[in-house]
């Protein structure tokens, strides 16, 4: 990562990477009669947490279910890696590099960390043809990512995540999400049922992530948060995008004053 | 230990795997295991073998020729039809669903057979395929109606149970009862077994049983991942060696281990296989635990759905067979009576959750093991219909209590 580069990128703000490794641009989407998002540009860079700022119904979520292929949308432009391209599944998003840990992590509990984490993407032992698992490949890789993520609280990966602290948890559902050669991590509001600690935990775990070189989409409603994980933070508001903020040139104030409207950032 | 297992110390089947040797580290890591397991809700098979086992002393005290190898044998023969649809019936219960068509399929199959073999001269082999078919046909579309058009499971087989009747009643037509002689038909309930193939059969599981644990465990060394200890694979493979020769010397001393218990057998070790080691089993307990996180992983939940009401009906309908060959006939009475709720009662008697995605194949083998003993035993003491019948009903009652309790633990212990 061309970290030093201090080139002005073309979109808001960006003065890390010149290519962002995800372009979204005058993205709208209606549902009905509400307009969701109108002409939202969107950018994110490789090695780069971007938050996603903006009060309830402001678009948020909405933005992040288009770059995860839920939602198609009405208007605007998608470019991937310099490539346009039209994301029309979650799969097809998958296929790309873009993984999404949604709020409910999409966890089963039933299952062990190991299941979980390849859940839908299962090494299978040769001969193919009986679709046998190959658990013994998929507990070393998952152990693997863990030690790579430097997730050392998960005592056994052999135990059913319903066991697990949702820190733990959380953590199972981000080094899911990047296991799979993934460019962009989407991560929604992966802190919100979770105490002090654990909240420390996984913030260190999304630094570990920038680290990897992975764009990092964060939504969360926690400020104390994002400043603590964001180099940048885009507020949204009522469907637009109103302001772009670098961490260090920003106070959680002028963010607040974004988000309600009380200031243009 | 390897650098990886710093990660994780206790990987590998067991919790808490031991890292020592000897005798004494194997004993204390499966108590540790047992006292983790019973803490967090775990239960596993740990109270129906409990249950089996104070109901087999209880009525051997009240009749000496409970445990004798005849009743035994009897008994063997008595939960081959429950314990095969069982089976069926653990898959749908992994899902989370329920299929309460099972009976009526078994029945409607096997007039089917009689039908074909009998009325219209199939031979033998033809008409088992064509009721295996008819099974697995019915269970496909109670499947998609189920997982299409998202119809709850329950109302489905629940209206399958009484079409599904009436299409039996159907095929017989007038005569109610067609008597099945084809000695290659009948020959699955009525034959045993000869000793020496019984002993074979038997240590050739044990011996494959501890190959493959071996084999696997070898493999996780050289992989530099923890295994499990030799002393505690070495006391699990004696239990089951145990267990496995216990039973066919038991068997072979009256006439031998029954065919069709060697059937249940096999079945249940293959769905097992099925279930634990193939993707399509883990996509099972993944529907089954939450089918929104499947769906999301990619998983056509839908495919998986459809795929087990197949395999329930499939297996109902070799229920039905076996049923027609015990009986050596097709009649209106066959997957009636109390069928249904002895393989329903079997399967979560077994330990497979009413929620969804907890339980093992074994479930349908131990559960029906549990019944039949109830059942047989109260006839051998003599009781009538109406206290057996209070008696299954209440231990159905206490094993689903378990199950909701331990269910209601590992949400508590969910830490």
């Amino acid at each position: 990562m061309p970290e030093t580069n201090l080139q002005r990128g073309d979109a808001g703000g960006g003065e890390r990477a010149p290519v962002p490794i995800l372009e979204l641009t005058a993205i709208s989407k209606h549902f009905g009669a509400v307009e969701a998002l109108s002409e939202v540009d969107f950018e994110v860079y490789p090695a780069e947490v971007v938050a996603l700022a903006g009060d309830n119904g402001a678009g948020k979520s909405t933005l992040l279910k288009v770059i995860a292929g839920t939602h198609a949308p009405d208007g605007g432009i998608v470019r991937f890696d310099g490539a346009e391209v039209n994301i029309g599944s979650p799969r097809h998003a998958t296929q790309l590099g873009i993984e999404t840990v949604y709020q409910d992590l999409a966890l089963c509990d039933n299952l062990d960390v190991v299941a979980n984490m390849f859940l839908g993407r299962e090494s299978i032992a040769a001969p193919t043809a009986l679709r046998r698992l190959a658990e013994l490949d998929m507990e070393r890789r998952a152990l693997d990512v863990l030690k790579q993520l430097n997730v050392t609280t998960i005592k056994s990966v052999r135990s059913p995540v319903a066991t697990l602290s949702g820190g733990q948890r959380q953590s199972v559902a981000i080094s899911r999400a990047v296991m799979w050669n993934s460019k962009i991590v989407l991560l929604d509001e992966p802190t919100a049922a979770l105490g002090v600690a654990q909240t420390f935990q996984v913030l260190e775990l999304i630094k570990r992530l920038r680290v990897r070189g992975l764009g990092v989409v964060l939504i969360s409603h926690n400020l104390h948060d994002v400043f603590e994980v964001a180099d940048r933070i885009i507020v949204l508001r009522l469907g637009r995008r109103v302001a772009t903020f670098k961490r260090d040139a920003a106070t959680p104030d002028d963010v607040v004053a974004a988000i309600t409207g009380a200031r243009r950032g | 230990m390897e650098p990886s297992s710093e990660l994780s110390p206790a990987s590998g089947q067991a919790i808490g795997a031991p890292q020592r040797r000897g005798p004494r580290s194997a004993l204390t890591a499966l108590l540790r295991d047992l006292r983790l397991r019973v803490s967090s809700g775990e239960l596993g098979a740990l109270p129906v073998v409990f249950g089996l086992a104070l109901i087999w002393t209880y009525f051997q005290a009240q009749d000496a020729h409970f445990l004798t190898a005849r009743n035994l044998s009897n008994l063997v023969l008595q939960i081959s039809v429950s314990g095969t649809i069982a089976i069926g019936v653990v898959l749908v219960l992994l899902l989370g669903e329920i299929d309460l068509s099972v009976g009526s399929v078994a029945g409607a199959t096997a007039a089917i057979l009689g039908v074909l073999t009998v009325d219209d001269n199939w031979p033998w082999w033809a008409g088992i395929v064509a009721m295996l078919a008819a099974g697995g046909l019915i269970g496909a579309f109670q499947g998609l109606w189920f997982a299409v058009l998202r119809v709850p499971s329950f109302v489905v087989t629940l209206a399958g149970l009484l079409v599904w009747l009436g299409v039996q009643l159907h095929v017989l037509g007038d005569a109610g009862t067609l008597n099945v002689f084809d000695a290659r038909i009948t020959a699955i309930a009525s034959t045993f077994l000869p000793d020496a193939w019984g002993w074979g059969l038997a240590i050739v599981a044990v011996i494959g049983y501890a190959g493959s644990r071996l084999f696997e465990d070898n493999q996780r060394r050289r992989a530099g991942m923890s295994s499990r200890s030799l002393p505690v694979l070495v006391v699990q493979t004696a239990t089951i060696a145990v267990l496995l020769l216990g039973a066919v010397a038991v068997l072979n001393s009256a006439y031998g281990v029954p065919t069709a218990g060697v059937l249940l057998f096999a079945l249940v070790a293959f769905f097992d296989w099925l279930a634990r080691r193939t993707t399509f089993g883990r996509h099972i307990y993944a529907v089954g635990g939450y089918a929104e996180a499947a769906r999301r992983a990619g998983i056509s939940v839908i495919r998986i759905r459809v795929l087990v009401f197949t395999l329930a009906g499939g297996l109902a309908a070799v229920g039905g067979l076996i049923s027609t060959a015990r009986l050596q006939a097709a009649s209106t009475q066959t997957g009636g009576g109390t069928l249904l709720l002895e393989s329903i009662a079997a399967a979560v008697i077994g330990g497979a959750s009413l929620f969804g995605g907890r339980g093992s194949v074994w479930a349908a083998l131990l559960g029906a093991l549990v019944i039949g003993s109830v059942s047989n035993g109260l006839d051998l003491v003599g009781q009538p219909a109406d206290v057996k019948y209070m008696v299954e009903g209440a231990i159905l009652l206490l094993a689903v209590t378990i199950d909701a309790y331990s269910r209601r633990r590992l949400t508590v212990t969910g830490r």
